[in-house]
């Protein structure tokens, strides 16, 4: 029998993905770890995780996930987190470690760009206006990515510091913090709510 | 106020969080550093000389050079740690100031205090600390440690300590789970650790930080047999730059880390690795050359 719960993926080749897919469950959808190929198949969205962006940009090559993966983000709803935000820029700025981005979002990140990890830090982020049904949640940067650059077809959602944080192009959501360290589901409910299509 | 709660905590915890699933591997230069990492290293820990070496050597082991722990930053993207030795508050400060992402308080350094480890609240870097049993662990995390490893017997080659140190925290928590109220207290003072913290294990089944496998891993299938034992990610000291082809084996046991529960992957990963380190039976090294006991 066809559940009428959403299915998505958890990219997870490294990184919290755990963390991901126990938010992706408590937002009452179903959660499938991916490391390989055919483990995309039937998925009605993925998180990309936190994590390091160089690691799980070498690891999709080598177990042949970057094709499949390029193909899906470019067409299905994605959340995205951190280093999962760098895997889909466009632009990665002094791009030492030759990370490979899908370049489905139209956005330069500057890696690790509020410094290294004892400068990472947990703050309340307050969406701008008119974000609809989008509360204020609480977000921790670590060694947090900046967005240097964002193209005209992606929306901020929130901004820290005058920079944009959470952005939207499309059926991508992504944010340079993670929410995903606690159980508070606020953002994966709206992106469950907002992104993905509705089963009934 | 609960330190547990705080932001500070919240985010080294966080950084430990973002390793799960990795590889954190020894490096003693910048070339090693760039080859852990295009391996597929999700962070390394920069050092003066590998454990294997520390032994072999012997002497005082301490913090690496600082001039060897910079360029390795530079060198590399991902997160790098650096060893300071137990109880050594102005190493741990230096490294502090250093920037590097993580300490790892280490048993494979030459103690500096035999009596207490450092206090690691005040710091905004986190920390690592090794452990042999869930009183080891409590402790540390009670002390302020955002990871815990196990210690195994570094330098070895051989994985039997971390896999006992593995199985023991593993049982020691699962019996945890279904004691009583008056049994808990009981147990708080048998591992010499606060009771809320207990409390916490009792109740999760978990530690309340990441706790990751180190000492003695060579090979790709040790990667994955910690990982198969509870370990959430695996540090591999000697085992990699010790070995005939560093390169092919780390990427062999960052593989085998990855698809732990997948065979046919690991054994692909697993051919023409050249030889392992060839290391010593940790059960021939007598109890006061062992570094665990520290």
């Amino acid at each position: 029998m066809m559940s009428d719960r959403s299915l998505l993926g958890i990219l997870a080749l490294q990184g919290d993905f755990a963390r991901h897919a126990r938010q992706v469950e408590l937002g009452g959808a179903e959660a499938r770890l991916v490391r390989l190929p055919d483990d995309l198949h039937g998925l009605d969205g993925i998180c990309l995780p936190g994590g390091e962006s160089t690691t799980m940009s070498l690891l999709l090559d080598r177990f042949a996930l970057r094709e499949p993966l390029a193909e899906f983000v470019a067409s299905k709803p994605v959340l995205a987190t951190c280093a999962g935000l760098i895997l889909l820029a466009t632009t990665i700025d002094d791009n030492q470690a030759g990370v490979k981005p899908f370049g489905v979002l139209d956005v330069s990140v500057q890696r690790n760009g509020w410094g290294r990890q004892v400068h990472s830090f947990d703050t309340e982020i307050h969406p701008l206006h008119g974000q609809n049904g989008l509360p204020p949640v609480r977000g921790s940067f670590i060694r947090a990515p900046r967005i240097t650059r964002v193209g005209q077809r992606v929306d901020v959602l929130a901004v820290y510091q005058g920079e944009p944080v959470l952005i939207r192009q499309g059926a991508v959501l992504a944010t340079t913090f993670h929410t995903e360290l606690t159980d508070d589901t606020q953002l994966i409910d709206y992106f469950l709510r907002h992104f993905l299509p509705d089963r009934e | 106020m609960d330190q547990f709660t705080d932001p500070q905590h919240k985010v080294k915890v966080g950084l430990a969080e973002m390793l799960k699933g990795g590889v954190i591997m020894d490096v003693v230069t910048a070339e090693e550093a760039r080859i852990a990492e295009q391996a597929g290293a999700a962070a390394v820990m920069a050092l003066e000389r590998v454990p294997a070496d520390i032994r072999k050597e012997g002497g005082v082991a301490r913090m690496a050079d600082l001039d060897v722990i910079d360029n390795i930053k530079r060198a590399v993207t991902i997160p790098v740690m650096a060893k300071a030795r137990i109880g050594h508050i102005v190493e741990a400060r230096v490294l502090e100031a250093l920037e590097v992402d993580f300490i790892d308080e280490s048993e494979v350094l030459t103690p500096a205090d035999h009596a207490y480890h450092i206090d690691k609240w005040p710091f905004t870097v986190p920390f690592v600390c090794g452990c042999r049993n869930i009183g080891e662990a409590l402790r540390r995390i009670s002390e302020g440690a955002a990871m815990i490893r196990t210690k195994g017997e570094a330098g070895t080659g051989d994985i039997s300590q971390a896999v006992r140190h593995l199985r023991d925290i593993t049982s020691q928590m699962r019996a945890l789970t279904v004691m009583t109220e008056e049994e808990l207290y009981g147990a708080a003072k048998e591992h010499r650790v606060p009771l809320s913290l207990v409390r916490e294990v009792a109740k999760t089944g978990k530690l309340p930080v990441p706790n990751f496998a180190a000492g003695g891993v060579a090979t790709p299938a040790d990667a994955a047999l910690c990982m198969h034992l509870g370990a959430e990610a695996v540090f591999v000291g000697s085992g990699i730059f010790k070995s005939s082809e560093p390169e092919k084996r780390a990427r062999a046991i960052v593989a085998a880390t990855t698809h732990w529960t997948d065979y046919g992957i690991i054994a692909e990963h697993s051919h023409g690795l050249g030889e392992a380190m060839k290391g010593i039976d940790a059960m021939s090294i007598p109890e006061e050359a062992q570094l665990q006991v520290r």
